[in-house]
């Protein structure tokens, strides 16, 4: 077992995400930086699939009962394995009784926790990844206790990862979304050669950011959404739908992220400055 | 059966878009629901891509890979024109119970009066006519439902609630639905379905598809209670009747 001894500001299970039922309106929910979590899992030679920790801005303290291997990734938040620094993207082992704890926020906004074999939690509807009230609770509270497979020995074929961060990008791809037509010379003016401030509004649901753009009138008949779908609402004011957004929305979906920008935008928090580029 | 003009666009790298001709019309969305079971039941692995209809529009997502688009585009065109004649997706009406005591109806008072109408007259046209499911999102569950009598037309609160309790039945504009779970909602409350629609703990959370028809009826606080303890312990038995049959 992981025991939670503090959940930290908002922890939660995620795995790839709870596919097949959209059209029954759940979302996909799912790792929002699954950049970080692939590279995470490969080095433990997990599934793709495996259930990790995401830890937003303020770190959780763990305590592991028995030995395993886990690998950090993502956001930099001065993490220390029984009070030594323990790095990103490198297979650390721990020991019955160690203690995982997490300081000062350096960079990004979302860290993760692979660990040997993935988190062996209840899954629904075929995902581990906790959203409330397709689970029932949507994070972690506290001296809540995680169960995992022991595993005393690996040996990896690859120990460390160098430069798998995307921490530091702030230029997001995208494509042409299905109502893309609807963008006047103005609007595409500002879209494409402005930045654009994250607003406080920003969690796994959505991004919204400070500045706006030109507005519009044009009413749609509601329509599938995806996670990375960038919306403008009549008032001009963009919304980027993530892991946890609705499934089906009826403001024109102008653009769509690529799955690597939403990695990079899933490290933004507010007052951090993004721009977009038409791939 | 209509061929209708269907236009095939790019959604992203995971998703193809098909729309139909811009209108609220059961026929366009019957094309839809046929044309999604015909791609599930000969096309397109059902484990593999999922497949979101609404409205005027069918959105197909491959949840793993990128989508080569010009072959699948190509190919979704002569399946289209190869769709099968014999319907292959079963419809159901749901004949759904709603408690429509004040209690639950916390603005049918306000609505019987901004209709000009009474609280009896409101029920019997809320449950005479069909409604048709148009869509499924928002929440898990919730379902867009057309063909309101234009005489229960209301516009939406003034200022939304931070808090509609799961199941309540509400009107906004030329819409009528159900609050799946608990959430913020500015619609206008007229009664509780407590049968659960939408459980997660089911191999098949959501019992109703989009293409399907709902009617609801008026039932007594007594049935409300029986209904709902029947849906908490999972005996509860919906009321279906299988369409196009």
């Amino acid at each position: 077992m992981l025991k939670v001894l503090k959940s930290g500001f908002y922890t939660t299970i995620q795995d790839e995400g709870r596919f097949g039922y959209r059209d029954k309106g759940v979302p996909v929910s799912g790792a929002m930086d699954i950049t970080a979590v692939r590279n995470a899992n490969r080095l433990l030679e997990n599934d793709d699939n495996d259930a990790v920790l995401e830890i937003t801005m303020t770190g959780p303290t763990l305590q592991f009962e028995e030995e395993t291997f886990i690998v950090l990734a993502g956001a930099e938040m001065s993490a220390t394995l029984n009070n030594t620094p323990a790095s990103n993207y490198k297979i650390h082992k721990v020991n019955a009784g160690d203690i995982l704890s997490y300081g000062k926020l350096l960079n990004g906004f979302r860290s993760y926790l692979a660990i040997k074999d993935g988190f062996k939690t209840t899954e629904v509807l075929g995902s581990r990844s906790q959203y409330y009230p397709i689970t029932k609770r949507g994070s972690l509270k506290d001296n809540s206790e995680l169960e995992y497979e022991i595993v005393s020995s690996f040996k990896p074929k690859i120990s460390e990862l160098k430069s798998a961060s995307l921490l530091d990008e702030t230029i997001l791809e995208v494509s042409k979304g299905p109502e893309f037509e609807l963008l006047d010379d103005a609007q595409l003016q500002n879209l494409f050669f402005k930045e654009f401030t994250v607003a406080k509004e920003n969690n796994r649901m959505g991004y919204q950011f400070n500045e706006k753009i030109k507005g519009h009138n044009r009413s749609m008949l509601t329509s599938a959404t995806l996670p990375g779908t960038l919306q403008l609402t009549p008032s001009g004011r963009l919304i980027v739908l993530m892991k946890d957004g609705q499934t089906t929305g009826g403001y024109p979906r102008i653009v769509q992220l690529n799955d690597k920008a939403i990695s990079i935008l899933a490290q933004k928090r507010s007052r951090d400055t993004v721009s977009f580029k038409l791939a | 059966m209509t061929d209708y003009p269907i236009s095939i666009r790019p959604f992203g790298g995971h998703a193809v878009l098909v729309e139909w001709p811009n209108i609220v019309d059961e026929a366009i969305l019957e094309d839809i629901i046929q044309f999604k079971s015909c791609l599930k039941q000969r096309f397109l692995d059902p484990r593999e891509w999922e497949m979101v209809p609404a409205y005027n529009s069918l959105t197909l997502i491959h949840n793993k890979n990128i989508i080569e688009y010009r072959p699948i585009k190509a190919k979704l065109k002569t399946w289209y024109g190869k769709r099968e004649v014999a319907k292959l997706a079963n419809r159901y009406l749901w004949k759904l119970p709603v408690c429509y005591d004040l209690d639950f109806a916390i603005d049918l008072e306000e609505v019987a009066e901004k209709l000009g109408t009474s609280i009896e007259k409101i029920i019997e046209l809320h449950c005479s006519h069909v409604y048709t499911v148009y869509g499924i999102g928002f929440l898990p569950g919730f379902m867009y439902l057309g063909g309101l009598p234009k005489a229960l037309e209301v516009h939406r609160r003034a200022e939304p609630r931070l808090k509609v309790v799961k199941g309540a039945v509400g009107l906004a504009g030329k819409q009528t639905g159900i609050y799946p779970q608990e959430s913020p909602g500015g619609w206008n409350i007229i009664g509780n379905c407590s049968i659960p629609i939408f459980d997660a703990n089911r191999d098949e959370p959501c019992l109703v598809n989009v293409g399907d028809k709902i009617q609801f009826y008026s039932i007594s606080r007594a049935e409300y209670d029986l209904y709902k303890i029947e849906g908490e312990v999972g005996i509860y038995q919906f009321d279906k009747i299988k369409l196009d049959a």
